[in-house]
Parts: C-alpha cells; sequence; structure tokens
C-alpha cells in the first residue's frame, strides 16, 4: 500500500504524521511512504532526510492525494481535501467527528474510510496509538515552559549571596496527561506543585510526580472508570466547594495550569475573574483548555493577555505545534502503531478488522456508511476503583493493649511447648535407661545450640552451610571406624563401604566449601 | 594406641570446632576462616577414634579412607558452580547409605555378641563397638533396637530421596511432580508397614525384617521426592539435609557416641532451619511443600489479566541502562540454566564503571538451593557486597530507575499481594513493578513453574526482552558505553 502524508494546511500547523524515522519502520511493514515536498520542513524534517529514509517525495498535494491509498495526516481535512478523498482510501488523522458532523457527512459521501486518531479508546491495548495522551503530554510540558517564559522569577528556591529567592508555587487543576506532565515538568524545574482534579483516584498520581493533591471533602466525588477515565460535568454543590477551595489558593500561587477538559461540552469556566484579581501582579496563568472556551474567565482563544493587576494570561491552544519536532516524532510514531495494527500480517496489506476494539473504535466512516459513534469496547478502560478500606491508626493504648496480648499469648504458647516437653520427657525418663537419657540431654543441649548458631548464618551463606554440614555429617564415619574392627566379614565389608563413601562425602564437602567461599569477594 | 580419655578429649574439641565452623559463617569473612574450623574438628574426630581403642582392620580402613578422600577431592575440583545444587544432594544420599550400612552393622554386631553371650566365651574377642554392645544391660539393648530402626528409616529415606533430588537437579530424572497411582496412600502403607515389622523385630524376629524396612524406606524416599516439583527443592534439599543430621544423630545413640549425637543434632537443626526459612519465603508450610504441589484453599478464580505483553529490543533495554542511574537485577534460576552469570557480571562491571549504583535482589527461593544466586554471582565474580536479601531492598524499589528480570518469574509475581485468589497468595514477593521501569527477560511467554500467570508482564511500565538469557546480555554488553 502507498501511504502518504500531505502538508498541513490548518494556519499555524507545523506538525507533519510522517517522520523519517516512522517511514522506515512504516516500510518494514511492506508499505511504501510518500510526502508531499516540504511537508516537514516546519517540524525540521527536510525532503532529503526523507528521501534518505527511503520515502518517495511529491510535489503537489494533488498528486499525493491521486496516489496514495491511505493518507496519514495531523488535523482534520479541510473541504477542499475532504472533496479529494475517493472510494476505497483511508484517512487517518484528528477529526473530532462529534464537532465536525458536516464534515464526516462529506467524507462519507465520498466513499472513504476515516479513522480518527482521537477516537482511539482508551484501553491498555490502544495506549502506544493514544494520540491525545501523546500531545496532551507534548501541551503539558510546554505549558510550563511557556509559563516560565512570561513569569519573572526562578521556579527554584534559592539562597544566594545576592539575597533569599522563595520557590515558585504552581497550582495544576485537572490532573490528565496534560496536568500530570505539567506537575513533572515543574516539579523538577524545582517549583512547590500542588494538583487539583474531581477524580479522587487519581490522588495517588499526583503525589506520584512529587506534587501535594488538593483535597477536597465532599461525599459524591467522581468515579472516572465509568467514562473511560475522563472527567464528567459535577454537581452544583460540588461545583461551588472547589471555588471556594480554589479562592483561597489564588493569593498564595504564582502559577496556575488549567487542564480541565470534559469530553463533548464547552470546558468548565473554574478560574474565575475575582480569583485572577486576587493574585499577585506577574503571575501567570495558562490555559490549556482556551480551544473550548477555557477555564478561566479572561481567557482569549489563541492570544496573551495582561490583566489589569498583571496577572499574564495565556490562551494558546496549539502548543504541541509550537514543539514540531517532538510532536511530530510522537505524532508519527501513534500513527505507525495504528498501521501496524491494520496491518497484521506485515505485508504490506491493509485488513480493515471492524471486530476490533481499537480499529472499530477508531473508524468513523467506512464503506460509505457513518460508523460514529462506535458501541462501548468490549473490555473496559480502567477497572473500577476499589473502595478503599481506612486503615484506623491505633492509639498508644490500643497499640500497647495489642503488645501485652501478643506477649501474653507467647508467653502461653511457650509455657505450653514447654510444659508437655517436659511431660514427655519424663515419661521417657520413666521408661528409658539411664545411659540413654545422659545422651538424650547432650542431644537436646546440641540442637537447641544449633538452633541458636545457624539462625546467625547469612542468607547469602546458606549454600556454603549445606555444603559444610554436609561435610559434617560424613561424621558417621566414627560409626564405621568403630565397626570395621568386628570378626564378622559382612560387618567388615558394610564398615569398609561406609568408610570409604563417608570420606567422599568428607572431603568433597569441605573442598567445595572453600573453593565457594573463596569466590564471595568484597567490591 | 590411644586411650579412651584421649578419644573423649578429642570428642569435645572437635564438637567445639564444629559449633565454631557454622557459627562462623554468619558473614562472608570469618567463614573463610570458620571452614578451617571444620576440616581441623574432623580430621581431630576420625584421627582420635580410629587409633583410639579396640579398632582393627586398618587395612581395609586406611586405603578406604585415601580413595575416598581421592574421589572427594576430584569430584569437588572439577564441579561446576552450577550443578552445585545436584553435588550437595549427591554427597546427601552417601550419608543416608552409610547410616543405614552403620545401623545394619549394629544389629549384626549386637546379634553375634548376644550369640557369644549364650555360649559365654569371653569379651576380649570383641574390637571397640562390640565390646560397648557386651556391656549393655537388657533394657539397654532393647533401646538399642529402637536406635536402630530410627536410623534405618530415617538413612534408607535420606538416600533415596537425595538420588532422585540428585537426578532431577542434574536434569537425569523429570522435574516434574510425579507420583504412583495410589499417591500418598502408598507412602501411609508403606510406613505402616515399616511400623508393623520394627514391632515385630523389637519382639525378636530375624535380621530380614530390618532389610524389608530398609526396602520399604528406600521406597518412601524415592517416591516421596519424586512427587515433589522442580522449584521446591530448595526446601527439599535442605529438608534432607536435616535427615542425614538426624540420620548421623540416630547412629550415635545407637553407638553411645556424643560426638555424633552432637554433631548430628548440630546438621539436623541446621537444615531445620533452613527448610523453615524456605517454605516461610513460599508462604506455604513444610506439610504441603513435601505432599507436593500447590495446596487448594484458594476460593474463586483468579483475577483476570488486562494488557498485552510489550517487547522491547536490544537497544531499548541499552538505551534505558545508559540514562538510568541506580539499577537493579533480580536473577533467578533461569539465569542458571542459561549459565548468563558472567554475562550479568560483566554488564553490572561496565555499569558500575559508568557510575551507577547497580545492585541485586536476591529472593529466599531463587534457585534450587538455598543460597544458590549467591554462589554463582560470588562465582562470576560480583562483590557479595551489592547482592542484597529481599528484605534489604524491597523498600528501595520506588526509588530505582530499572529493574532487570532475569529468568525469574513467581518470586516476583504482584498477584501475590494484589490478588487474594492466587494460589501464591501472601507469598512475600519482590516489589519490582515499583520501579520505573522492568525489563524482564525471559525466553518466551510462557507461565512459571507454578503455571500461574504473572501481572507484571502486562505492567505498563514493563517491557518483555525475549529470548535466550545470556545471548540477550551478551548483545548488551556493547551497547553499553
Amino acid at each position: 500500500m502507498k501511504i502518504g502524508a500531505p502538508k498541513e494546511l490548518a494556519l499555524g500547523e507545523a506538525r507533519v504524521a510522517l517522520t523519517p524515522d516512522s517511514a522506515q519502520l512504516i516500510q518494514k511493514l511492506g508499505h511504501d511512504c510518500m510526502i508531499e515536498s516540504g511537508a516537514g520542513i516546519a517540524a525540521g524534517f527536510d525532503d532529503d532526510a526523507y528521501r534518505n529514509a527511503g520515502v518517495t517525495v511529491v510535489e503537489s498535494a494533488e498528486a499525493l492525494w491521486r496516489d496514495a491509498e491511505v493518507v496519514i495526516k495531523v488535523r482534520e481535512p479541510s473541504e477542499a481535501e475532504a472533496d479529494r478523498l475517493r472510494q476505497g482510501q483511508t484517512l487517518i488523522s484528528f477529526f473530532w467527528p462529534a464537532q465536525n458532523e458536516a464534515l464526516l457527512e462529506r467524507c462519507r459521501a465520498q466513499g472513504g474510510t476515516v479513522i480518527a486518531m482521537d477516537m482511539v479508546p482508551r484501553i491498555s491495548r490502544a495506549q502506544k496509538m493514544d494520540a491525545l495522551s501523546s500531545m496532551a503530554n507534548i501541551a503539558g510540558y510546554r505549558a510550563v515552559i511557556e509559563a516560565g517564559n512570561n513569569f519573572g522569577r526562578f521556579f527554584t528556591g534559592q539562597v544566594t549571596a545576592a539575597g533569599k529567592v522563595p520557590p515558585a508555587k504552581v497550582l495544576v487543576i485537572g490532573a490528565g496527561v496534560a496536568g500530570l506532565a505539567a506537575i513533572g515538568t515543574a516539579t523538577s524545574l524545582g517549583a512547590v506543585v500542588r494538583a487539583f482534579d474531581v477524580r479522587p483516584e487519581v490522588a495517588e498520581q499526583i503525589e506520584s510526580m512529587g506534587a501535594e493533591f488538593l483535597f477536597l471533602d465532599f461525599e459524591d466525588t467522581q468515579d472516572g472508570s465509568g467514562t473511560g477515565g475522563y472527567a464528567a460535568p459535577s454537581s452544583p454543590e460540588f461545583r461551588e466547594k472547589q471555588l471556594a477551595l480554589f479562592r483561597e489558593q489564588a493569593p498564595q500561587v504564582d502559577i496556575v495550569i488549567t487542564t480541565a477538559l470534559i469530553p463533548g461540552r464547552p470546558a468548565p469556566k473554574l478560574w474565575l475573574e475575582d480569583m485572577v484579581k486576587a493574585m499577585k501582579p506577574g503571575s501567570v496563568v495558562i490555559d490549556l483548555a482556551a480551544e473550548k472556551g477555557g477555564n478561566c474567565d479572561l481567557t482569549q482563544p489563541n492570544e496573551k493577555v495582561v490583566s489589569d493587576n498583571g496577572v499574564t494570561i495565556v490562551g494558546y491552544s496549539d502548543f504541541p505545534s509550537r514543539m514540531a519536532t517532538q510532536s511530530s516524532l510522537l505524532y508519527a510514531t501513534n500513527i505507525r502503531h495504528m498501521l501496524t495494527d491494520l496491518t497484521p500480517e506485515k505485508d504490506g496489506a491493509i485488513v480493515h478488522d471492524m471486530e476490533d476494539d481499537v480499529i472499530r473504535g477508531a473508524t468513523v466512516a467506512h464503506q460509505g456508511e457513518i460508523t460514529f459513534p462506535p458501541p462501548p469496547p468490549k473490555v473496559k478502560a480502567i477497572a473500577a476503583a476499589k473502595p478503599k478500606e481506612k486503615v484506623k491508626e491505633p492509639t498508644p493504648e490500643e497499640k500497647r493493649a495489642a503488645e501485652l496480648a501478643t506477649f501474653k499469648a507467647q508467653t502461653k504458647r511457650q509455657v505450653t511447648l514447654l510444659g508437655v516437653g517436659g511431660a514427655l520427657m519424663l515419661l521417657l525418663g520413666q521408661i528409658a535407661p539411664a545411659s540413654f537419657m545422659q545422651h538424650f540431654i547432650v542431644f537436646v543441649l546440641a540442637c537447641f545450640v544449633g538452633f541458636q548458631v545457624i539462625w546467625n548464618v547469612s542468607h547469602s551463606l546458606h549454600t556454603p552451610l549445606m555444603a559444610v554440614t554436609n561435610a559434617i555429617s560424613g561424621i558417621i564415619i566414627l560409626g564405621a571406624v568403630l565397626q570395621i574392627g568386628s570378626g564378622n566379614w559382612i560387618v567388615v565389608l558394610l564398615a569398609g563401604i561406609s568408610v570409604l563413601i563417608a570420606t567422599i562425602n568428607i572431603v568433597g564437602g569441605f573442598l567445595v566449601t572453600r573453593r565457594m567461599l573463596a569466590m564471595f569477594q568484597k567490591s | 594406641m590411644l586411650g579412651q580419655g584421649f578419644v573423649s578429649a578429642a570428642a569435645i574439641a572437635a564438637s567445639v570446632l564444629f559449633v565454631l565452623s557454622l557459627g562462623g559463617l554468619s558473614n562472608q569473612e570469618k567463614a573463610k576462616r570458620a571452614v578451617w574450623y571444620g576440616i581441623v574438628g574432623m580430621a581431630v574426630a576420625v584421627l582420635f577414634t580410629a587409633f583410639g581403642p579396640g579398632i582393627g582392620n586398618y587395612w581395609l580402613m586406611i586405603p578406604m579412607i585415601v580413595i575416598g578422600s581421592v574421589i572427594g577431592w576430584k569430584v569437588a575440583t572439577r564441579v561446576a558452580m552450577t550443578e552445585m545444587p545436584q553435588l550437595v544432594a549427591a554427597l546427601h544420599s552417601f550419608v543416608g547409605l552409610a547410616a543405614v550400612f552403620v545401623a545394619w552393622n549394629a544389629d549384626l554386631e549386637r546379634r553375634r555378641v548376644l550369640a557369644a553371650q549364650a555360649i559365654g566365651t569371653g569379651y576380649q574377642e570383641f574390637s571397640a563397638f562390640a565390646a560397648l554392645v557386651a556391656t549393655k544391660a537388657p533394657d539397654e539393648l532393647t533401646f538399642l533396637q529402637l536406635e536402630v530402626v530410627f536410623a534405618i528409616f530415617i538413612g534408607a529415606v535420606t538416600f533415596t530421596g537425595s538420588v532422585v533430588a540428585f537426578g532431577k537437579l542434574a536434569g537425569k530424572v523429570d522435574g516434574k511432580p510425579q507420583k504412583l497411582p495410589g499417591g500418598h496412600m502408598l507412602n501411609a502403607g508403606a510406613a505402616a508397614l515399616s511400623l508393623l515389622l520394627a514391632i515385630l523385630y523389637l519382639n525378636g524376629a530375624g535380621f530380614w525384617t530390618l532389610l524389608i524396612l530398609a526396602a520399604l524406606a528406600f521406597f518412601i524416599g524415592w517416591h516421596l521426592i519424586m512427587g515433589i516439583g522442580g522449584a521446591d527443592m530448595p526446601v527439599v534439599v535442605s529438608m534432607l539435609n536435616s535427615y542425614s543430621g538426624w540420620a548421623a544423630a540416630a547412629i550415635g545413640f545407637t553407638l553411645s557416641n556424643d560426638l555424633l549425637i552432637v554433631t548430628g543434632a548440630l546438621v539436623g537443626s541446621s537444615g531445620a532451619i533452613l527448610s523453615y526459612i524456605m517454605c516461610k519465603a513460599m508462604n506455604r508450610n513444610f506439610v504441603s511443600v513435601i505432599l507436593g504441589g500447590f495446596g487448594g484453599g484458594t476460593q474463586g478464580p483468579a483475577a483476570e489479566i488486562e494488557g498485552e505483553q510489550v517487547a522491547i529490543d536490544a537497544a531499548g533495554v541499552a538505551s534505558s541502562l545508559n540514562n538510568a542511574d541506580s539499577v537493579v537485577i533480580v536473577p533467578g534460576y533461569g539465569m542458571a540454566v542459561a549459565q548468563a552469570q558472567n554475562a550479568v557480571s560483566e554488564l553490572v562491571r561496565k555499569l558500575r564503571s559508568a557510575g551507577k549504583e547497580v545492585r541485586f535482589a536476591i529472593h529466599p527461593v531463587a534457585g534450587r538451593l538455598p543460597g544458590h544466586m549467591n554462589v554463582l554471582l560470588a562465582e562470576a565474580r560480583v562483590p557479595y557486597d551489592i547482592v542484597l536479601e529481599m528484605d534489604e531492598i524491597n523498600d528501595d524499589f520506588p526509588k530505582t530507575d530499572v529493574t532487570i528480570v532475569i529468568g525469574s518469574n513467581d518470586i516476583v509475581n504482584p498477584a501475590a499481594q494484589d490478588d487474594p485468589n492466587s494460589p501464591i497468595a501472601g507469598m512475600p514477593v519482590l516489589e519490582v513493578w515499583k520501579s520505573t521501569v522492568v525489563f524482564v527477560c525471559k525466553r518466551g511467554q510462557g507461565t512459571g513453574y507454578s503455571g500461574i500467570e504473572n501481572p507484571l508482564f502486562y505492567k505498563e511500565n514493563t517491557r518483555m526482552f525475549y529470548g535466550d538469557a545470556r545471548d540477550s546480555i551478551d548483545s548488551l554488553l556493547s551497547m553499553i558505553d
């Protein structure tokens, strides 16, 4: 199959769906790759780099759309591009079918198959093609960089000869992929990071990235597992509490990064005008939800504005495109994984398996029909969170009582054991001859000594211990030696054999132990 | 000839030396000296007993000792460290067999002495052991018979059990659990029959009872160990170690020899503790290990595993290693099978010279012998101070960048902690999944010894590095800078 990547037409879009690296791997699947001349320039890949990777460089978009059987893109097609789509051709790109119904209908009418990268279901198997996550990751990183660019101080706290610098305080709202990436970037720059999310199960992830989770004590908290890991709209009461929490934070924080999005809805307003007013001059708000209307009241999509009290509000919606090289590399890899799944035999033949959860989920138009929305995937995205059991911290009194109880139980057990043992010994003493009892005392004491000594043997020396005890157990040779002087030839023979094998045991055991111990060395 | 006083003094010295020898194994440096205590103790014991009163037939004894020493020396110097488990098992079988022979002899001597006493000949013609028997009172002789029965039974079980364990460890016998139809009922039947024979013998039946008793015990030993799978061998070998000690102690009672009793008890308790440690490490009780197979006790099906195993190639592993600061390696029996320890050691040397913190995490039951991995790594010249136990390193996994699991499976299975229905639920495991990335070096997609799926392989931060362990690690070496 011929796979072709045209130049992106959307204004300011610098990404490209095919990189030289991904092209090489796609060719291994048996496909041929084509690219429109200049499509990768903005992302840092010139035509020669593609040619070196074995990609055919096509001069015009028209030729590319004509020749390619699969067209891979970043942004959804323009109307003109949709009209170029033909029967049997496959288009793979971001599509946003819910928002672009007319466009979808246009593509269907053309008879093409459309795979929307934004519709890839959120199941573990599909993570490698989850382009939304890889783009969100970049957006989160870039948001912090953008904030740093507009923030007049250090992120990290320092004590220098020229004075003390407090660390920047960053608040991240919404701990999805972008939020977590922002948390990670900000913490590694040295900022003090706090984060909030309506889904309490992400608290652990937030803390694992090094941020503090702002806990909102509310009965009816959300469980993200029912909605494929995304957030759902919250109740008005919850919203009030949430806003109160933010209001409390506003005067303290220097940088706010909002990433709150609810699928298929305008972004919720979470950072209101009065909160911006409460912030210190020079503070920065980065609104990653700007494209969907913004989480902040004052956000102007695609623009940077400064409020009356000197707070910078950044509403860019093209963060991934601002890091075109990185985002192209990741996006191209996502596309490549999608093609790998579409080419199960690695023979260059595309098999569009509508039974496959991932392919079914992402396909929005196929064989002249609209296949959106898809049925729910057979595999649930995230296992339902088990309700966490509250472990009660025992009070000191309880602890002491528990300790006392275990001590008592132990004493009881030991005394019982000693009692039973003593009784048994007494019984044995009644029937056994005196000489036997003497030996028995020796035996019992030796067992005790053995237990005490062996517990101290280090674990790493257990094999040498076995070898040395093995050698020592060759002490049985004494028995044979004592018997070998007998007058009975059978006894002499058996004793002789015993001496022989016991000696093998002794010599072999000790030598092997020495060999092993000689190997142990300190660094 | 040395007097009895000398022999007793030697016995005391030897006992003390043996205790010191075992006690010295508490750390690697002291251990080197401790072995010498053991050797000297043994030499003293043998020398003084051999030249003590009433010993004869030196023409046979000395050549036997010389031949035995030569064989022992040859075996010990030639054996490869990976063959250590089977060597230890083979040596145990010798002790078991010797115990059976010596016990048989004891009874033969008893009969000879009784016969001589019956016709009224003097004691002067009896050698060391027979002379001792001659002084015993009738009730002491009854106890002697009892001790003989014990010694034969334990010795015989140790002998065949060790032979089977040797076969399994050396790969000469199929490692899978095998049982005759009838299973443990056969063992129980044989044990009941042995008890009957023992009673007959105590009531004056002939020497044949002891022969049949030994044969039955041979069967029990063989059948019992045949029914135990390869991965339970650490418990089996240490159990046999313990038995060989108890057999020696039983012989000590028979011969009224305190040195044998003390030494046997030391060895016996040592083996018992090792078995206990191994069982604890698998969270199973001793009886269920010995009776073979994973016991029931699971309620409901094991949790389903979602996700897929993601493979990675050597270049990917190498680049992660080059970027990592702290690396933990978890070796298992697979490393021993693939003989990968030298390649691993070389990898560690390279990583360490690049300034990375590299450590090994050893699970108590990794391998086929207690401490097996430690010995293999020591042979490959891995310094012992970077080889850590499970308890020492488990808390460090969250701070670890890369964990490499080489040929181990069940000991890194998170199901032991997460899934109460898992057959290995509750077994202490190495928490490798808490590190940033886990590479699992594994031959293919199969399950481990226990046949349990391992959710670790499906975790998001796990990458499967398929292939033979040694080839895989070798291929990494050139890519580490």
